[in-house]
């Protein structure tokens, strides 16, 4: 079995901070990391390798600088890693990303042909979700997203179940390989790279692929000439306009009764409301 | 943030034009999304500003409602005409009984190349987010998620998708110039639940799946409901008690959780708190997590950053607690006491108890 994990490099988001007074974002020193969700999915596909001796491929597409992400999956198991790089993959939306993807994978294939590619459910720079949708449609392989577990894959058969999250419950779903699988957080924790491993990484070198590399002919699928979408503009959100009253008091005490005495003495109907929500709470129970 | 304010007169746009074979496409299209017998609210939520947005294209509001042959699924149709659409789209087969992508994906792409919307808005739920991913992908189109703004610049008819970008530290304006429809996601709670007008109709546009269930590799073999009381249902509560970094330590959300026992209401929390495992995934507030737009929203040890304040802002009322009085919380906050968590958060809990207790005693001597 051969399983290829898509990775992005991002930026540590809860590591950001905007500038106080001109209110631009500082992104100076702010680490690079893989996004968290991925490592949820390079877990389940290095458990994979474990129990059956899978080959794991992991690939990216980024600038130069993201092959330290690629390093790293290396040294957590992955067998082989592959940067995606190229100008002409700058300014991608997800359309655009997903065909480079999808090509690097089918490049891959041609070696060793792939019967799962895994994710992660998004990543917290984009939040968007529609990498994994994407690849599968442009790969035509099935689609299994929020996969919160595996429970059986027969190679012989190319059948795999699962359990995804779904609106209101768990859906256990059959389907068939190749599929296209975004992981749900939480159902695995990341190993540490033993010595082996790091050692392993130090000295791999990491194979960066261009348009030759990925096997695009068309660049008009890639880049931003392949994104429809376009930022318009970026700007910081306005202060709402709320006059904020500060409620002053000697103590907590009297801050907090100062408090209600005031904004119920405003807003009537809000302490009615609680009074309501409270009575239905205790009805039901 | 206020849909005047994503209304900006300086949008830059790419001067790539409208491919030719979109030109035509008109009409505003929101997907109901139900399953096993429920609409998911965001549905509505969406036919509201649906409604705004082809009012100002001049075009009509249509819901696109795709399921099984149960009778339930055609009435959705006449929800959907209650709630503001003018024409539903329906799909009806017994394929398309419980969710699965390739034909969910296959219905909703076929009848957007038939009748060929500009627009289609669709929640950013689990089966939302699937759908509209694939479905994008087999349209090639653009499609901006999660978005917390939604406007029309009708000089070109095209769709102003704001939402927030740098890890929610600043708000991006995206179009989408070349390709039809323009796709977006908005996550539930992000807008008003539209009134209902139970004298409004809609015709029915009925199109078929034309797809065998041989033909439809993945099966569903079960489904697992949820058990009620496991997930903290965040997102509808109309009381929610939240806090971030500024408690400190993770004990101190215990506080929380016994002003909210008090209130009867949920515990929200940032991501930063998330993050240092203070509490579970499933309560953070913000664009990582999910939007609340309760009646009384109170903000314990939270500064305000953007990426939670758009998963709250929608909310009636807000108090915060902030040692610092000038945390840019302040800014969205109608009440603030300042000074420590530690201290306020059991003060206020006891204060509230006191009211309440005190309404209660007065009801007594009502009745």
């Amino acid at each position: 079995m051969h399983i290829v994990v898509c990775v992005k490099q991002v930026p540590d988001s809860a590591q950001i901070r905007v500038h106080p007074v001109t209110n631009r974002i500082m992104r100076q020193g702010v680490p690079a990391i893989i996004n968290p969700f991925d490592l949820f999915a390079l877990e389940e596909a290095l458990r994979i390798k474990d129990r059956t001796g899978a080959r794991v491929t992991v690939i990216s597409m980024g600038p130069p600088a993201a092959e330290a992400a690629l390093k790293k999956c290396v040294s957590f198991g992955a067998d082989e890693a592959i940067l995606l790089t190229d100008m002409a993959f700058a300014g991608a939306d997800t359309l655009a990303t997903t065909f480079v993807l999808m090509s690097a994978v089918r490049q891959i294939a041609k070696a060793h042909p792939v019967d799962i590619v895994f994710t992660g459910k998004q990543t917290i720079d984009g939040d968007t979700a529609q990498v994994g949708p994407g690849m599968a449609i442009r790969l035509g392989w099935q689609l299994l997203t929020y996969v919160s577990k595996i429970r059986s894959i027969d190679t012989d058969t190319k059948q795999i179940v699962i359990e995804r999250r779904a609106e209101g419950g768990v859906q256990v779903l059959e389907s068939r390989l190749p599929c296209v699988i975004t992981l749900l957080e939480g159902g695995n924790e990341m190993r540490f790279a033993d010595m082996a491993g790091m050692f392993r990484a130090a000295r791999y070198d990491v194979p960066h692929w261009g348009v030759a590399g990925a096997g695009i002919e068309d660049t008009s699928q890639a880049g931003m000439k392949g994104s429809p979408t376009a930022v318009a503009q970026v700007f910081a959100p306005k202060p709402k306009e709320v006059r904020t009253l500060v409620i002053a008091g000697n103590t907590p005490q009297a801050k907090a009764e100062a408090l209600l005495d005031r904004m119920f003495a405003d807003l009537p109907k809000l302490e009615r409301s609680l009074l309501d929500h409270l009575d239905a709470l205790g009805a039901r129970q | 943030m206020s849909d005047a304010e994503a209304k900006k007169p300086t949008i830059k746009k790419r001067k790539s034009a409208l491919g030719e074979r979109y030109v035509g496409n008109r009409g505003v299209w929101v997907f109901v999304e139900h399953e096993h017998g429920r609409v998911h609210p965001v549905s509505w939520e969406l036919m509201g500003k649906g409604r705004q947005l082809a009012d100002k294209l001049e075009t009509q509001l249509a819901a696109v409602v795709i399921g099984g042959m149960e009778p339930q699924v055609r009435a959705l149709c006449d929800e959907a005409a209650q709630f503001g659409a003018d024409l539903s789209y329906l799909m009806q087969d017994a394929v398309l009984l419980h969710y699965r992508s390739q034909p969910y994906t296959k219905g909703l792409s076929d009848l957007v190349e038939k009748f060929r919307p500009e627009v289609l808005l669709l929640g950013a739920t689990t089966l939302g987010r699937d759908l509209a991913g694939a479905a994008a992908t087999t349209l090639m189109t653009g499609l901006t998620a999660d978005c917390t703004s939604l406007d029309i610049d009708t000089s070109d008819r095209s769709l102003l998708s704001t939402r927030p970008t740098f890890g929610g530290t600043l708000m991006a304006t995206i179009v989408n110039v070349a390709t039809r429809p323009q796709m977006a996601t908005v996550r539930p709670r992000v807008f008003p639940l539209p009134e209902r007008d139970s004298t409004r109709t809609g015709r029915i546009v009925e199109h078929p799946l034309g797809l065998a269930e041989e033909d439809v590799v993945t099966k569903v073999i079960d489904f697992i409901p949820d058990a009620r009381s496991d997930q903290p249902q965040l997102a509808f509560a109309d009381f929610v008690v939240a806090g971030g970094r500024g408690l400190s330590r993770p004990e101190s959300f215990q506080m929380l959780f016994d002003l909210a026992k008090v209130l009867g209401a949920e515990v929200g929390a940032t991501r930063a708190a998330v993050h240092a495992n203070w509490v579970d995934p499933s309560r953070q507030v913000g664009q990582s997590g999910k939007t609340v737009r309760p009646k009384l929203y109170i903000a314990a040890g939270i500064s305000g950053a953007i990426q939670h304040r758009v998963g709250m802002e929608g909310s009636d009322v807000i108090i915060a607690i902030n040692t610092d009085e000038k945390s840019t919380i302040m800014d969205f906050s109608n009440y603030a006491l300042i000074g420590s968590a530690a201290e306020l958060v059991p003060a206020l809990t006891e204060a509230f108890r006191k009211r309440i207790a005190a309404a209660r005693a007065r009801q007594e001597a009502v009745t």
